[in-house]
């Protein structure tokens, strides 16, 4: 019996390397940690009621960007390894299976289970604010797609302990990622966690949607509504079209692996192309979806740091919606050496050149809106300058690539990386860094540390242009991606050094960005205005945090940038709008199904991954219940009696209004 | 707009003021639900894409020549377009405010749907029997992914409803059921146009 058991573990853990021993302990010790300091300080009944069961979209935002960051640290990681591992030639700290491992989850985790997020946690915590809504469309669903998100993130990352992760790179191709050549449990960690959480992406999708387009304030029109819930907009648009090719793209090779199914094998008549095709034709919007709200929340914050109006308004409106349906026409260009044919090639080269006309188009209105603006450089700004450079340089690249008969050299080298590299950080880390920063204040009542966030800016900057410039040099020089060591005769060894440094410096520059967080908290300097960077769309409004029903009154907007007009008008001296009476509010009750059913789904994704029908059975069925109670439950709301409305509007802004 | 929710009412009473700020949320989930049925379009459109391309591969197998049995198809059709037919009789009803015959209606429905899942799983066995496994080819394994889609769609909708037919039964139409109700007639009409393009595409085009 011990002998079996011992078997078992042997194979069931990741054994062997020392790394994933001090990973063991740590997780092992950070649960406990947790574990013990919830009931010593007795908060077990809080953490259950005021978080985990929450449908407050700006609870579900915060956790959303708290896990964020915390998927931040551990792709970081991964890439420092990576970084180490390449500083010099003939490295041995990774052996070539854990280097593949590493790669894949890199990627995988940095654009699915930290982009991904980060851009949700942003979606929820401002887009009902700046549209005077008290809530998305369907919170319940809401509070569901987080916590599916959440159980897709933890089993992706359970295989670094248990079982092995998977390793063939970000986008699995088969036929390396088929049974045949990848028999372990890894890519079905990849297959189970990205669609658990993939399923989440997609009703976000729908539920922005449609709280976008009917959940707007009295008298916003679609076009006097801010920049940055039309960037969600034009992202959401991505989603619904793009994830279900994904779901369905998955569905396949998880049958091909549990099924013998013949999709992308080599044998049976299947067709690994296809995948390729499949796989990017979600793969090139999801690039699509993740800077488009950075985009936004640059236009929000260069408006307001030039205290100007946004210069060309509709012309970003129609730059957004038009990278929105663009971005479903270029998916060949990540594989021209595929060998479709010249023609089949010319169209997605012109396609992908076209996508630079209104991404040009966006560059120019920031710029004139900053034309003789008074610019104010507080960090939300730095890093929109950052941005500006970084990405035109990214951009300009990327139309490098676009052309098809020059992309036979660089495909697949370092020129890529590094492309890809400066378009994702410096557009949509850039982006997310800038929104943060700018709106912290909104989520907690407090601004930032701006000392340590100017240190934190500069640190990611130079860092960054350390590492990734010399990597295009590399790419033209024949330094492919994912090689594990390269030899001394190759002349790479200098620009890889100085690439780590700038991976280092960029480590570093995260460190200054978690000291800045607990440095502010612990020298906390209350913002009581809740309007600290004289905003001009509707959330600066209200007070900070917002209250639970975000608007006591919904407001009527007349214009773009309601809330500037009205700050000017009162300083014109009209008086303030005479307060509407205020009436009970309509709030959806809090609910214990969304986490209790996502740990189902966390089961019978476990269960599929193991081959235990045992465990995935009971999964599935827990699910069905947890979708059945949830259909018969028409207790869902309730209302906010208007006594306690005046209460809290009181206590928040003190007895003047 | 009279009922924004029947049980956030009760012990309330509720101005009409507030309801011109308040989105009506059974109106907006039924919106909602439009935009599902497009992603649901789209993962057709998948799998459809993936048997096009697969469906000559059928890797020295059997073909749909040789596996079709158009008679039982065509039969499980007419059931389907049938129930599409009755789930349509049964929002009728609802309107009028019948609630024996909706509930009639979405019974029939239900037992047509059943019928028409029952068949498919015979048509499956059969198959198996015959040697035509979703491992033998690539034709096979696209033919029962897209089938077998379709019919654990249909499934899901026969145990949604009869969940709809408790909640009738124990409330009564009110806004909330109502809306259900459209809803899911909604997913069953949906059903019953993507199964023209399967019985279409698979069984005709794939016999003639």
């Amino acid at each position: 019996m011990w002998e079996r058991v011992k078997t078992f573990a042997s194979e069931f853990f990741v054994t062997g390397d020392p790394l994933i021993y001090g990973a063991d302990v740590s997780i092992v010790i950070t649960i406990l940690g947790i574990v013990i300091g919830l009931t010593y300080f007795n908060k077990w009944g809080w953490l259950w009621r005021e978080w985990l069961t929450t449908v407050d979209h700006k609870k579900i935002g915060i956790m959303y960007i708290l896990a964020a960051f915390i998927m931040l640290f551990r792709g970081g990681v991964d890439a420092l390894l990576m970084r180490a591992q390449l500083a010099a030639p003939e490295m041995n700290l990774l052996p070539p299976d854990h280097y593949n491992q590493i790669f894949t989850t890199h990627g995988v985790i940095m654009i699915l289970f930290m982009a991904m997020p980060f851009m949700f946690g942003l979606f929820n915590v401002m887009v009902p604010l700046q549209i005077g809504a008290r809530d998305v469309a369907y919170p319940f669903l809401n509070a569901l797609s987080f916590w599916l998100f959440f159980s897709g993130a933890m089993l992706f990352n359970l295989s670094f302990v248990i079982g092995g992760s998977p390793d063939a790179g970000w986008l699995a191709y088969p036929p390396y990622s088929g049974i045949m050549h990848n028999p372990g449990v890894g890519q079905d960690f990849y297959i189970w966690g990205i669609q658990i959480s993939g399923i989440g992406s997609l009703m976000t999708g729908i539920n922005f949607i449609v709280t976008i387009l009917k959940m707007r304030a009295p008298g916003m029109k679609l076009m006097k509504m801010p920049m940055f819930p039309w960037s969600v907009l034009s992202s959401c648009i991505a989603i619904i079209f793009s994830f279900p090719i994904l779901t369905a793209t998955l569905a396949l090779l998880f049958l091909d692996r549990y099924a013998g199914a013949h999709f992308f094998t080599l044998d049976g008549g299947g067709n690994p192309m296809m995948y390729i095709n499949l796989i990017w034709m979600w793969g090139h919007p999801e690039v699509y979806i993740i800077v488009l709200p950075a985009f936004g929340i640059f236009s929000e914050i260069v408006s307001t740091f030039a205290k100007k109006k946004l210069f060309g308004y509709k012309s970003m409106v129609y730059a957004m919606m038009i990278i929105s349906i663009l971005s479903f026409l270029v998916w060949a260009h990540h594989f021209f050496t595929m060998g479709s044919g010249a023609d089949v090639n010319a169209f997605f080269a012109l396609t992908t050149m076209l996508i630079a006309i209104p991404t040009g188009v966006k560059v120019f209105n920031w710029l004139f809106t900053m034309f003789r603006g008074k610019i104010t450089f507080e960090t939300p700004m730095l890093w929109t300058m950052g941005f500006i450079p970084c990405f035109i340089v990214g951009g300009l690249t990327g139309v490098l690539l676009s052309v098809a008969p020059a992309d036979f050299q660089f495909h697949n080298s370092y020129f890529l990386v590094a492309h890809f590299h400066q378009v994702i950080i410096g557009g949509v880390v850039f982006g997310y860094f800038a929104g943060l920063y700018y709106w912290w204040p909104k989520l907690f009542g407090f601004k930032l540390n701006e000392r340590i966030g100017k240190w934190a800016f500069w640190f990611w900057n130079i860092g960054f242009y350390l590492c990734f410039m010399p990597q295009y040099a590399l790419g033209l020089m024949g330094m492919t991606r994912r090689v594990v060591t390269y030899g001394w005769d190759k002349g790479w060894w200098e620009m890889n050094l100085v690439s780590t440094i700038g991976a280092g410096l960029m480590g570093i520059a995260f460190l200054f960005q978690v000291w800045q967080i607990v440095y502010s908290v612990k020298h906390l300097r209350k913002d009581e205005t809740g309007d600290p960077w004289n905003g001009r769309t509707l959330e600066w409004s209200i007070p900070s945090p917002a209250p639970v029903y975000n608007f006591a009154t919904l407001p009527h907007v007349t214009s773009q940038d309601e809330w500037w007009e009205e700050k000017q008008r009162r300083l014109q001296g009209h008086p303030a709008p005479a307060p509407v009476k205020i009436e009970p509010i309509h709030m959806p009750k809090n609910s214990g199904i969304p986490i209790v059913m996502s740990m189902f789904w966390f089961f019978t994704g476990f269960g599929f991954i193991f081959d235990w029908l045992w465990l995935a059975i009971p999964g599935l069925v827990g699910v069905a219940a947890c979708m059945l109670v949830h259909s018969f439950n028409y207790d869902t709301d309730y209302y906010i009696p208007v006594e306690e409305i005046k209460r809290t509007e009181s206590a928040i802004r003190g007895v003047t209004s | 707009m009279a009922q924004l929710h029947d049980s956030g009412l009760t012990g309330h009473q509720v101005s009409h003021t507030e309801h011109h700020d308040h989105p009506d949320m059974e109106e907006m989930r039924t919106f909602g639900f439009w935009i599902y049925l497009m992603t649901d379009v789209i993962i057709f459109g998948t799998l459809f894409a993936v048997y096009i391309v697969l469906q000559g591969n059928t890797n020295g197998g059997p073909g749909p020549k040789d596996l079709f049995q158009m008679g039982g198809i065509i039969a499980s059709t007419f059931i389907l377009l049938t129930s599409s037919y009755t789930s349509g009789l049964a929002v009728l009803a609802m309107h009028k405010g019948n609630k024996k015959a909706l509930l009639g209606w979405l019974g029939a429905t239900v037992l047509l749907g059943a019928t028409f899942i029952i068949m498919e799983i015979n048509e499956f066995t059969h198959l198996v029997h015959e040697g035509a496994t979703i491992s033998t080819s690539a034709f096979l394994s696209a033919f029962f992914t897209l089938v077998g889609t379709h019919g654990l769609h249909v499934l899901l909708g026969l145990v949604w409803m009869i969940a709809l037919m408790m909640q009738i039964a124990k409330r009564g139409i009110t806004p909330v059921t109502k809306r259900k109700v459209n809803v899911i007639s909604l997913f069953w009409h949906f059903l019953d146009v993507v199964w023209i393009f399967v019985f279409t595409i698979v069984y005709l085009m794939g016999v003639s």
